[in-house]
């Protein structure tokens, strides 16, 4: 079920981040999307954020590429390279965009502009990125669709997005991320808009691709079946803050936080048949007033006084988790998903 | 190749044989072979006196009748034609390019840039149109050029409201945050991406507005702020004629006519290509 987990002083961070905040301003309250965040990438790894809607781990996606310095605040930083991207101008930006850090989107209905061939958009990166003379990109432009698994791509070059489906749409949007040979692949739930067939299809591709090019991934996600077939390392996000990372299966089987706990416990297949599925009580907290302690404390049934004070750190080794009372040995009873 | 995916599927090409789009469409084809051409379709020339014919009724031989000059009214409505067609383009085309861009670039900036041009567009949406325009003209003095600036100054502001709207509805789409993470330039996302899916109601507004342009120009006319006589134009054809409207009712009937029915050409076509392009659901 999971690809060999790799260490991760094994292969060196191609990413880090550290302390990466975002904030909008929405009618005069500050709201906090994303709370110093710090994770790394290693060089072909794949990484999961997983997190319920609106905890953070799409702001957290677009952060780290600039698409949310214009509508908010960013802080921390984003390590690519030696080079901060959070304070990197806008003109040096556009050179890693779209040539090492490629990113998907999770509707292929509307990520594809409906006026132009698809062989067209595929060339409008390879001229933005490559020094392919035009043959060449048509040649190109062939071979990535022939890689992301779209039959006949000569003859498909000329066709308009509104002629494929929502499967084929999400390859060719692969295909064009992929036109350069980015070192990083960001992909906001990328199989969330398909159906559960094509999913798989897609993931495959993606964890494919990834281990032929050596490209590495960060897979966002609120699916933690998806996370658990294709990640090496998770990083369970709650709002706007990283509550739990580790690999995959240290977290999916040995889950330290309350709040992934909880995740693993409404999955149908991880409770025996026939009896009542758990589901976390509340409501995630508004993002707009977030408790001054724990993001979760308020639904957690084993919350400590300090709790309410104090936001606790991410800490630990490798496997890493922000909780005041982690959970016990003897509560492990809760294995693997 | 934007435009093949302009045009509308084959099925719903139906609405071009409606009867109002195809009686709009020939209105349309009659007036533009009229201004272009008014020498094959004018019996006379439109500002040759003749004091042997004034102020006759319609006859055969003058079909629209004469003016107090001896003129012919209906070689006068015909040469007015290419002024009045002239209008309806030059009027709203830097309009349009203005409005289109200036709308697209804040659309897709926002911020301060956005806050401004809100204000802009306020201040000069509180004034009734022809109020301001009237007045622009008067600053600038009466003629057809800047009657055309005039008209430009404040037109663009109705474009540029429509352009910057469907910019941000089209922002909401994840191709315009994809073509930023392929790292192309905002130019580029603008004016090749945005714009193009952006564009099919500022057309269908700039349809209206060219029969709008047609009403407002001859109303310029008809106040001596935008074609000056002698010149043919049908503003000025009804003010010339309405000192004798009790006595020679051809000389305003006749231009009046034209007005109607050349903006009902160009409302019947833009309602047709409203139709065309009207998202299919």
């Amino acid at each position: 079920m999971i690809k060999n987990a790799k260490e991760a002083d094994t292969y060196p961070n191609i990413l880090e981040v550290k302390q990466l905040s975002t904030s909008f301003l929405v009618g005069g309250n500050q709201l906090k999307a994303v709370d110093e965040v710090s994770f790394e990438v290693a060089e072909g790894e794949v990484l999961g954020i997983v997190g319920e809607s609106g905890s953070g781990k799409s702001i957290t996606l677009r952060s780290i590429i600039g698409l949310s310095r214009r509508y908010g605040e960013v802080s921390g930083e984003v390590n690519w390279h030696g080079k901060n991207l959070v304070t990197m101008p806008e003109r040096d930006l556009r050179k890693i965009r779209g040539k090492d850090i490629a990113m998907i989107f999770q509707e292929p209905m509307s990520s594809l502009n409906p006026l132009l061939t698809v062989g067209l958009q595929i060339r409008e990166n390879l001229v933005e990125h490559t020094n392919l003379d035009k043959s060449g990109r048509k040649n190109r432009a062939i071979e990535l669709l022939e890689m992301v698994g779209i039959p006949d791509a000569a003859n498909r070059l000329s066709d308009y997005p509104h002629q494929f489906s929502g499967g084929m749409r999400q390859r060719v949007m692969i295909a064009i991320a992929l036109a350069s040979n980015p070192k990083l692949l960001l992909a906001d739930e990328p199989t969330t808009a398909l159906d559960v067939t094509i999913q798989k299809q897609i993931l495959k591709l993606i964890l494919d691709l990834s281990k032929d090019l050596g490209m590495a991934v960060i897979l966002v996600t609120h699916d933690l079946g998806v996370a658990a077939q294709t990640c090496d390392r998770l990083a369970v996000m709650y709002g706007g803050k990283l509550v739990e990372t580790g690999a995959t299966r240290d977290v999916l089987r040995d889950p330290q936080h309350r709040y992934t706990m909880g995740l693993l416990k409404s999955v149908p297949e991880n409770i025996a048949p026939r009896t009542q599925l758990y589901s976390l009580p509340g409501t995630p907290p508004s993002l707009l007033n977030l408790p001054k302690g724990c993001a979760f404390a308020p639904r957690c049934a084993h919350r400590v006084a300090s709790c309410a004070d104090a936001k606790p750190p991410l800490v630990g080794a490798t496997h890493q988790v922000a909780c005041f009372n982690p959970v016990d040995d003897d509560q492990k009873s809760m294995g693997a998903a | 190749m934007m435009f093949k995916k302009l045009m509308p599927h084959s099925s719903q090409l139906f609405v071009l044989l409606r009867p109002g789009f195809l009686v709009g469409l020939a209105i349309l084809v009659g007036s533009l072979a009229l201004a272009l051409f008014p020498t094959i379709f004018a019996p006379f020339e439109p500002n040759v006196f003749n004091y042997s014919a004034l102020k006759q009724p319609p006859s055969m031989e003058h079909w629209f009748g004469t003016d107090n000059l001896g003129r012919d009214t209906f070689s006068r409505v015909i040469w007015a034609y290419s002024v009045n067609m002239q209008m309806a383009f030059v009027a709203t085309i830097f309009a349009l390019v203005i409005g289109v861009t200036v709308g697209a670039l804040v659309g897709y900036y926002g911020g301060i840039a956005d806050a401004i041009f809100g204000r802009c567009v306020d201040a000069i949406i509180t004034f009734p149109f022809l109020v301001l325009v009237i007045a622009v003209v008067s600053v600038l003095g009466p003629g057809l050029t800047n009657m055309y600036i005039a008209i430009t100054l404040v037109g663009w502001v109705y474009y540029a409201r429509l352009m910057r709207a469907e910019i941000m509805g089209q922002m909401a789409n994840d191709y315009a945050a994809a073509g930023k993470v392929m790292g192309y330039s905002d130019r580029r996302i603008i004016f090749r991406h945005l714009l193009p899916n952006a564009i099919t109601p500022v057309i269908v507004y700039w349809m209206t507005d060219m029969a709008l342009a047609i009403l407002l120009g001859s109303s310029l006319g008809y106040l001596g702020l935008g074609a000056q006589p002698p010149q043919a134009e049908w503003g000025v054809l009804i003010a010339e004629g309405r000192n004798f409207i009790t006595t020679a009712w051809w000389l305003s009937l006749m231009p009046g006519i034209a007005i109607v029915l050349t903006g009902l050409g160009f409302s019947l076509v833009g309602d047709g290509i409203a139709d065309l392009m009207r998202p299919r659901g």
